[in-house]
């Protein structure tokens, strides 16, 4: 066999194999995801589907019973409250009014949060600054 | 006092960047192409050299058959000979000293 | 009078207003370098290329001075600065002031902007004599990228921004980044971003100018090394930031930021290599000119998520402003480069074939794929949310399993090639020497599989049994090259073995600079084995004096202290720690209660409500770490906060302070029980003494020749020199 039809094969075998890779990938992925939802979107969700939860904790609202940790987490806007118990590590910047995703399933009205799964984000560092500038 | 600043700050940078441009017709263009080239070709001189030397590296420590190593040496100082052509035409013919 | 009166305040506005004039006199210059290198490039009037150098250097001092002026006013706690005013304050310590500028959106992009000047600058300087074909468009995209981000700061992130009336105090610095680390991360990582761009502009200079041989890699060689062991060092204090100040105990989250920087550093990383086969056998020219325009096109990337608020991550915000034009930058970037790499495709043809699978070609060619392979699963999932959000209507997003799942076989076999590359040589390797080269590597790893399946459980843990067997052979395989090396000049010369050692490493550098990168990250991808497969983790409860096991150590609660300053509150716990009986450490975790200027948590809950820290309590070891985090329980605090807040309203600070002191000591005394995470992390310090070794080893393969070794290297060039003169040409 020519080295040039040697090249072809072999450049056949790594495309195909490349596909076949990208394809198993692409499909695993939509199964091993989960979904992101918002708390106004959790209405009438599958109390079976595992969700990502993201939205505001709502000020006032949270309250360590031991290893639980109970709050309630609204949209940005502040609407649709619903609650949360959730038991793991709770990141240092969780405070009212903070950013978070959590992980986990809807069930009977309280979001039932996955072990470790709640994620504060850091304080806003990159949004322009609010302190009124006049220039 | 920052205004002060601030215009001769600019006023400078002005001068700066624009003096290339202002007259001064340089001769050395007609040197620059030669000077520009010549560097770039000994630094393809050093690039071929420093493979040469690994093949010969390779060799030695037996990572090269003889017949392969053979091939590859001679191909690389065909390679080096015409860049020390193509050096000996831009500079005056001269003995090669050190290099 | 009344100018008289404000007329200190009107100096400290002024100083901000030379700032704005500063940065608008540096975009200026920043266009008319380019226009100016358009115009020479296109005509080969030098003048013009001559001028366009210099207002890069223009550039370069304008901003230097602008960020002096910053930094200054930072120092001097000058309010009328708005960013001062807003990520500073009396109280911060000197050290994290002179961080705080690039803590913010406006600070960051003037630091990239201030690097990519002064970068340029320097590239500029260096080859002012020579690539005069290249140069010019080459300073083009550098002082278009240049443009593009000062005007950003420019028209929608002011970094002198000024207030009038200044305020009294500062709002101080987020507490997470009151952090060496945290503090010398953010110029790492944008150091890494922007030296890639002198590559990049090479790289479109020389597709411009159809100039495709390898002088434009050889140019921008030590830029691109650079910006490399800048964006390896900014991952690394990333992780061990993320490892030792939070309080999760991991070092990587798979989170989008984190991702952001990864995926440069690996095709950077095949771009380090692949250029090598274009220097040496004039091979993979398109794969270089597409790596380097995927490096930077990332780089971009990863500065663009930051700020864009596109993806869930922990540290992407809220819609920003500059995330649009950012996105604009990289499509304009991606689609031209492209573009230049599709109409040049005739001059980037091979000057030769592979013609050997047992080479370091064919080697580097399976690098290139596994490295951009993994980039690519890695771009996969973290934009996942938004591609499946395209095709379906519906967020879905990947958490770290997945990742772990389809990254670790690629780290896999990357382990196995760090070995496998350094054997092979450029050219065909005789099987003879295959054989014999990779014998002592592959008993190695056998050895290793076999120690390890007797004596631990890693059978059942197949993919860190792989990293312990692939790094052991690459380990034993680097050790022989550097044997060989000594060996080899030892039998040629005659010289002491450790002295040949020396001078073979010496005269080759990069070679055997980069066998220590690679020792590294072997090192590296081991502690990273161990410690995500090995891990034990457990979280805990205890009342003060109980006591609880994890793993082979015996956890003691022996008390809570309580720790109140006028910064913060500290609360910390004393673990007493034994193993077989023997005492094993003393560790302190604790928690910091940062007070916050919301006035509605009242005068005592103000120190309760406000951001709070953890300090880890860390025992390390080479064998591996005792990783402890403390959660107090504060909620019994609440009636007597609350009380507090009520009946000492109107009583000056001092004796609000008291009180809150008062307060801290009586929870010290009697505290309810508190949680704890405690994690046993197997050789986790060797990801960092690994990552560490790594990067002294492209230090030295970077680093430029003593004056001895260049006189020694001349003796070797003249005979060579002398045997080429009086060679017969081959034909």
């Amino acid at each position: 066999m020519d080295p040039s039809r040697k090249r072809k094969i072999r450049l056949v075998v790594a495309l195909s194999a490349a596909v076949l890779l990208a394809a198993g990938l692409v499909y695993t992925s939509f199964n091993a995801s989960s979904e992101a939802k918002e708390p106004s979107q959790l209405a009438g969700s599958n109390p079976n589907q595992t969700y990502e939860l993201t939205g505001d904790v709502v000020p006032g609202s949270i309250r360590h019973s031991g290893d639980q940790l109970d709050f309630r987490i609204s949209d940005r806007d502040g609407s649709h409250p619903i609650p949360v118990t959730y038991t793991g590590t709770v990141p240092d910047p969780f405070r009212d009014g903070r950013e978070v995703i959590v992980t986990g399933k809807y069930q009977d009205g309280t979001f039932v949060g996955e072990r470790d799964s709640l994620i504060t984000k850091c304080p806003s560092k990159f949004t322009t600054t609010t302190s009124g500038q006049s220039s | 006092m920052e205004f002060v600043l601030a215009v001769v700050i600019v006023v400078l940078v002005a001068w700066f960047v624009t003096a290339p441009l202002r007259g001064r017709p340089r001769q050395s263009d007609e040197i620059d192409p030669g000077v520009a080239e010549l560097a770039e070709l000994e630094a393809r001189k050093e690039a071929k050299y420093r493979q040469i030397r690994d093949a010969e590296t390779d060799h030695a420590s037996g990572k090269l058959s003889d017949e392969d190593f053979k091939h590859l040496d001679r191909e690389l100082r065909g390679e080096a000979i015409d860049i020390l052509k193509r050096i000996d035409r831009l500079r005056p013919p001269e003995a090669h000293g050190p290099s | 009078m009344p100018l008289q009166v404000h007329h200190h305040d009107l100096g400290a506005i002024e100083l901000t207003i030379l700032g704005s004039v500063l940065l608008a006199a540096a975009l200026v210059c920043a266009l008319f370098a380019a226009g100016a290198a358009v115009y020479g490039g296109r005509t080969g009037d030098r003048r013009w290329v001559d001028s366009s150098r210099r207002a890069v250097y223009s550039v370069a001092a304008l901003l230097t001075t602008a960020v002096v002026i910053l930094e200054i006013a930072f120092v001097r706690n000058d309010f009328h600065f708005a960013l001062v005013a807003d990520h500073s304050s009396t109280t911060t310590p000197t050290f994290y002031k002179l961080t705080a500028m690039w803590s913010s959106q406006e600070g960051s992009l003037l630091l990239w902007a201030w690097v990519l000047s002064l970068a340029s600058s320097g590239v500029l300087y260096i080859t002012s004599r020579r690539h005069r074909e290249i140069v010019p468009w080459a300073t083009a995209v550098l002082a278009g990228l240049g443009s593009f981000f000062i005007g950003l700061m420019i028209f929608k992130a002011q970094p002198f921004g000024h207030l009038d009336p200044a305020p009294a105090e500062g709002v101080g610095l987020e507490p997470l980044l009151r952090n060496p680390y945290m503090a010398v991360h953010p110029p790492m990582l944008y150091s890494g971003y922007v030296l890639w761009s002198i590559p990049f502009a090479f790289c479109i200079g020389a597709l411009i100018a159809r100039k495709l041989d390898a002088s434009w890699i050889r140019t921008t060689r030590n830029f691109a090394l650079l910006a490399w062991t800048f964006l390896g060092i900014g991952l690394l204090l990333g992780s061990r930031w993320s490892y030792e100040e939070l309080g999760w105990g991991g070092y990587w989250g798979w989170d989008p930021v984190e991702n952001a920087a990864l995926m440069p550093w690996l095709v950077g990383t095949a771009f380090l290599h692949s250029v090598m086969v274009q220097e040496k056998r004039g091979m993979l020219k398109v794969w270089n000119v597409s790596l380097i325009s995927a490096t930077f096109c990332l780089c971009l990337l990863g500065t663009f998520l930051v700020r864009s608020g596109v993806l869930q991550s922990i540290h992407a915000f809220g819609a920003s402003t500059v995330g649009g034009p950012l996105l604009v930058l990289i499509a304009v970037t991606a689609i031209g480069a492209t573009v230049l790499i599709v109409t040049r495709l005739d001059q980037l043809q091979p000057e030769r074939r592979i013609n050997s699978l047992l080479s370091r070609e064919s080697i580097f060619l399976v690098n290139n794929l596994l490295l951009v392979g993994m980039a690519m699963v890695i771009f996969w999932g973290t934009f996942f949310p938004l591609i499946s959000e395209f095709f379906t209507g519906e967020k879905h997003s990947l958490a770290a399993p997945w990742f772990d799942r389809y990254v670790t076989p690629i780290g896999v076999l990357l382990v196995l090639f760090t070995g496998i590359g350094p054997l092979f040589a450029w050219g065909r390797l005789s099987s003879g020497a295959a054989k014999r080269l990779l014998l002592w590597p592959s008993i190695a790893t056998a050895v290793t599989i076999a120690v390890l399946l007797t004596v631990s459980d890693a059978g059942h843990h197949v993919w860190a049994l792989l990293i312990f067997a692939f790094a052991a052979f690459a380990l034993v395989a680097l050790w022989g090259e550097f044997w060989r090396a000594g060996a080899t000049r030892h039998a040629l010369t005659g010289e002491a073995y450790p002295r040949a050692l020396a001078n073979a490493v010496g005269r080759n550098r990069r070679r055997y600079g980069g066998y220590i990168v690679h020792a590294g990250i072997a090192l590296t991808l081991i502690g990273i084995a161990a410690s995500s497969s090995f891990q034990t983790n457990r979280d805990l409860r205890l009342q003060v004096g109980q006591t609880a096991k994890v793993g082979d150590y015996t956890i003691a609660y022996r008390k809570l202290t309580a720790d109140p300053q006028n910064e913060r509150i500290a609360f910390a716990a004393r673990l007493d720690v034994t193993r077989d009986g023997k005492h094993f450490a003393t560790l302190n975790p604790a928690r910091n209660y940062y007070p916050t200027q919301d006035p509605t948590a009242g005068p005592i809950g103000r120190y309760f409500m406000g951001d709070s820290t953890s300090e880890v309590g860390l025992k390390t070891g080479a064998g591996g770490d005792l990783w402890t985090a403390f959660q107090p329980d504060l909620s019994s605090l609440n009636p007597a906060i609350v009380r507090g807040n009520r009946e000492l309203r109107g009583l000056p600070p001092n004796a609000q302070g008291l009180a809150i002191i008062a307060l801290a000591q009586h929870y010290a005394q009697d505290p309810p029980p508190a949680n704890f995470k405690v994690i046993v992390n197997p050789l986790v310090g060797w990801i960092w003494i690994g990552a560490l070794i790594a990067v002294a080893g492209a230090i030295m393969a970077g680093w430029p020749a003593l004056e001895s070794r260049r006189r020694l290297e001349a003796a070797y060039r003249a005979r060579l020199g002398r045997e080429l003169g009086t060679a017969t040409p081959p034909n």
